[in-house]
């Protein structure tokens, strides 16, 4: 007998367990192939079996060497559930089962903190799912028909000027205007939140691209996709199809070498730029990503070499906020001549009220967006302890800031955004839907996209490794081998398809209420089972 | 669902015109009361026609704390007319104690203001008498300005109407334009200032329907103007924008449906005027009307208009003759007091139009 040590790693340590058939093994050898993690591997076993081989019953007893597939017991190679043995093996003869008295949080400390991607796995409660469109069109007013009738869903990019500073003279009976106004799309409410070639396989984030560029070209919704941290591929920032892409600029400004020197080459203006300053899975964090990740087209688009790119917490050389509207904002709308909407993009705080409240007295009324990214977003690495334990939901924070600007009279002039945990459950619409209502112009999502490509990652502690360079999806990694896995046209599809049943659906929750355009703080359309949330949010308690 | 209907005649007229267009429609309202403003009057108050009339429904304190004000404030009584009800037994009316209609005059030292100055006295003088009798509990104020009459009350409106001696035609209330409404709020309390028509600053406005964005409205109105208050009812919203766009930001007419109803961006984007329809679009979002709706109104000009919802949910048709034009939520409300007009000649508004009546009778249809 082995010596057991107490410190030893023991697969009941594990969060996941393989549940392995040798009864129904064939040996293949697809399931240690395709694991990423290298949770499994191929092992020899005494074992000592009765068998009868003859027509009749003649029972042998024997000791015989066996191969068979057996589980690492490593916090290194521990197994993240993602079920790609399951999936693969021809006889149902393996797969991995969660252990609910797993010790790994404990025992994964050696080298320093944990690190991991995914969203939140603590604070993952669902305020929108206590949330009901209540307020139905009955008799005093009829509802609408979702299939019949015109519907406008569309959102404000752009700063939204009060209507008493429309620049409008009267000519002949007739408002002409008389000066430039600040540039404003009308977009549509769902946005394609930033993920960065580098966090994302080049062929993943090509699949959402062209998802976005199938829905604003074939569907005729103009759905707009932010780049990221990390720079996007010159042909496609010198093509026609940039506009429909926002680009992201963050505190470590990769890409932007590449994309400045572009911009002589530019035959159409972006979408948008988005100012990130956080983020809501890792607030008070810069980006990160491994180097794991970093492949050698990763650094020729962001210009770096290969190494762990962490950006800074904050811009450097910013030191309030009033500088950041300055300096920031004035310089990126200058830089495409002042006809591009320039955003911006904060992790939701208990200070997000405040930061509102600042871009919307800045005089030079110019921030055309502020997107707050609650704690449910996604990320593709960051430490578990933030991921865990800091961040602010937004749902009462959308909402806040809504109030906020009300109380002013300044609501709708910096369209709000909404983030992070949208469409968790995987019914966007109805998450976008209320949070419109709460008053948000539109919702943005990420982690959704690349579900739909296929990540099986969730917020229970399943696979959450796109920090490792080991997707098995192919989706959060740069090595080419897991890469192909991804087919991305069919990829690319799902989201279409996804989002063309998203929009059906806003019509499905905008008919019964009546309301052909989107019902922007129109929170009396909402009610609430739970009364601490009705309070919080101003609506209706309903039991 | 209520029913709205007006009046603009060449000749002055009684309000019981204003009745019998309103009276047939009866099965579309539940007769819980009766509310008019008259504009352009004659009568009684032809000779006070540039002073600002008060329209008020009080107690006899409340009348007193009214005097007072008014006196402190340095405004001159120079007519008033109490109507003398008849408290004929059986009539179904929650009546107030007094009806006062009285003329003032501005304070002497308005005489060198302007015309917007002397306004905003009027609409402040207003709003801090409603909130005295409010505080007291002790009557409303409807309307301050002149020419302009309003009365309100909770009832059936043959017996409110019975009760005023409006059925007696004497000659005494007549005026050019009457806008009319028989019920109370019925979608919440029954509040005498939930009763439309509403008025501010020259802008009367009925409204027949529902307003879905109300709280939207609400909360950026809210915030616009000192004299958006109440908002007993969804369809104050329709005025205060009316107001808004008409005599704050000061656009033409035409402007107020791309404000309430705007076009569909698809429609938008064909227009060569799109920068502007665009800008209305974006600044003045949380003004957009949805919802079943039809509106009248009419202008500090005493022009009078008509429209409705974008998906035409709620009908309204104007008919007219030689001296006369109605506006009515039902045809037969128009049959009853016009039977000989041409009605070939009737206007069905669509969904887009707007239906301005100008003070020679002239009907025009503009398109948005």
């Amino acid at each position: 007998m082995e010596t057991v040590k107490t410190q030893d790693i023991a697969i009941n340590d594990l969060p996941w367990k393989i549940e392995y058939n040798a009864e129904r093994c064939t040996l293949c050898g697809s399931c240690v192939a395709t694991c990423t993690f290298k949770s499994i591997k191929v092992a020899v076993q005494s074992q000592s079996i009765t068998i009868s081989e003859k027509s009749q019953p003649e029972p042998e007893h024997r000791h015989i060497a066996r191969a068979i597939i057996k589980q690492d017991a490593s916090i290194a190679n521990a197994c993240r559930g993602c079920g790609m043995c399951e999936r693969i093996c021809p006889n149902n003869a393996i797969r991995p089962v969660r252990n609910p008295d797993e010790r790994k949080a404990l025992l994964s400390r050696d080298n320093g903190p944990i690190k991991r991607g995914g969203r939140t796995n603590l604070n993952a409660q669902r305020t929108l799912d206590h949330i009901i469109v209540g307020r139905i069109s009955q008799m005093t007013d009829p509802s609408l028909d979702s299939q019949r009738h015109t519907f406008d869903i569309r959102a404000p990019f752009g700063r939204v000027l009060s209507p008493h500073e429309l620049p409008f003279r009267v000519e002949n009976g007739k408002l002409v205007m008389a000066k430039k106004t600040p540039p404003v799309d009308w977009v549509y409410p769902l946005i394609f939140s930033d993920m960065s070639i580098g966090a994302l396989s080049t062929r993943a984030w090509e699949a959402v691209a062209m998802a976005t560029a199938y829905l604003n070209e074939k569907c005729g919704l103009p759905v707009r996709m932010s780049s990221g941290e990390g720079g996007m591929p010159v042909k496609l920032l010198e093509s026609e199809h940039l506009k429909y892409f926002i680009i992201q600029i963050a505190s470590g400004h990769f890409g932007w070498n590449r994309i400045i020197k572009a911009m002589p080459h530019m035959v159409t203006d972006p979408g948008g730029i988005l100012i990130k300053i956080g983020q809501g899975a890792k607030p008070g964090d810069g980006g990160l990503l491994p180097a794991a990740k970093v492949a050698e087209h990763v650094q020729a688009i962001r210009g770096v070499p290969k190494a762990t790119l962490s950006s800074p917490p904050n811009h450097q050389g910013l030191y309030s906020i009033e500088e950041s509207v300055q300096k920031m904002h004035l310089s990126l709308n200058a830089a495409f001549g002042f006809r591009v909407p320039v955003a911006i993009k904060c992790a939701a705080s208990a200070t997000s009220v405040s930061v509102y409240n600042n871009l919307l007295r800045d005089p030079y009324k110019i921030c055309g967006g502020f997107f707050i990214d609650g704690i449910q977003g996604g990320t593709g690495a960051a430490n578990e302890i933030s991921l865990d334990h800091t961040g602010h939901p937004i749902v009462s924070k959308i909402r806040d800031c809504y109030l906020a600007a009300v109380k002013q009279g300044l609501q709708g002039q910096i369209p709000l955004f909404g983030g992070g945990g949208i469409g968790m459950t995987g019914n966007a619409a109805a998450d976008a839907f209320k949070m419109i209502c709460l008053g948000a112009n539109g919702v943005f999502c990420g982690k959704i996209l690349i579900q739909l490509l296929g990540c099986i990652g969730n917020e229970h502690g399943r696979c959450n490794s796109c920090n490792t360079g080991k997707c098995p999806m192919g989706i959060c990694t740069q090595d080419p081998r897991l890469v192909k896995r991804l087919d991305i046209d069919r990829g690319a599809q799902k989201i279409v398809d996804y989002v063309l049943a998203f929009d059906a659906e806003l019509r499905k929750l905008m008919a019964p209420i009546g309301n052909s355009s989107l019902p922007v703080g129109r929170s009396d359309a909402l009610v609430s089972t739970d009364k601490s949330i009705a309070d919080k949010l101003g609506i209706q308690y309903v039991c | 669902m209520c029913r709205i209907g007006s009046i603009k005649s060449k000749v002055p007229v009684h309000p019981s015109k204003a009745l019998h267009l309103m009276l047939p429609q009866q099965e579309g309202h539940d007769n819980s009361g009766f509310a008019m403003v008259m504009q352009d009057l004659y009568g009684i108050f032809s000779d006070y026609k540039d002073k600002p009339l008060l329209s008020l429904a009080c107690t006899q304190h409340g009348a007193e704390l009214v005097e007072e004000y008014m006196d402190s404030h340095n405004f001159t009584q120079l007519a008033e007319w109490i109507p003398v009800p008849n408290k004929e037994p059986g009539l179904d009316i929650q009546a107030m104690p007094y009806y006062i209609f009285r003329n003032y005059d501005y304070p002497e030292y308005y005489n060198e203001k302007t015309q917007a100055e002397r306004e905003d006295l009027l609409l402040d003088t207003r709003l801090a008498l409603r909130k005295i009798l409010e505080e007291a509990k002790e009557g409303f104020v409807y309307s301050f300005w002149p020419d302009v009459l309003t009365l309100k009350e909770i009832g059936d409106p043959r017996d409110i109407a019975t009760y005023f001696r409006l059925w007696d035609d004497n000659g005494c209330l007549i005026a050019k334009n009457i806008v009319a409404q028989c019920r109370q709020n019925t979608n919440y309390d029954i509040v005498r200032y939930a009763a439309h028509p509403f008025f501010l600053q020259g802008y009367t406005l009925c409204a027949n329907g529902e307003n879905t964005f109300y709280t939207k409205n609400k909360e950026f109105q809210k915030s616009l103007h000192r004299g958006y208050i109440g908002f007993e009812s969804d369809s104050q919203n329709f005025l205060y924008t009316l107001h808004y766009v008409l005599h704050e930001l000061k656009w033409p007419l035409d402007y107020y449906k791309h404000v309430i109803t705007p076009l569909p961006f698809e429609e938008i984007e064909k227009r060569p005027d799109k920068e502007i329809l665009m800008a209305i679009r974006q600044s003045l979002a949380h003004l957009e009307i949805n919802g079943p709706n039809t509106i009248i109104a009419t202008l500090p000009d005493t022009r009078m208009i008509t429209c409705c919802d974008s998906k035409k949910l709620r009908p309204v048709v104007v008919g007219r003759d030689d001296t006369m034009v109605a506006i009515s939520s039902e045809v037969c409300g128009l049959n009853e007091i016009m039977p000989n007009r041409d009605m070939t000649q009737d206007i069905y508004p669509n969904e887009r139009e707007v239906v301005v009546i100008d003070n020679e009778l002239e009907v025009q249809r503009w398109k948005q």
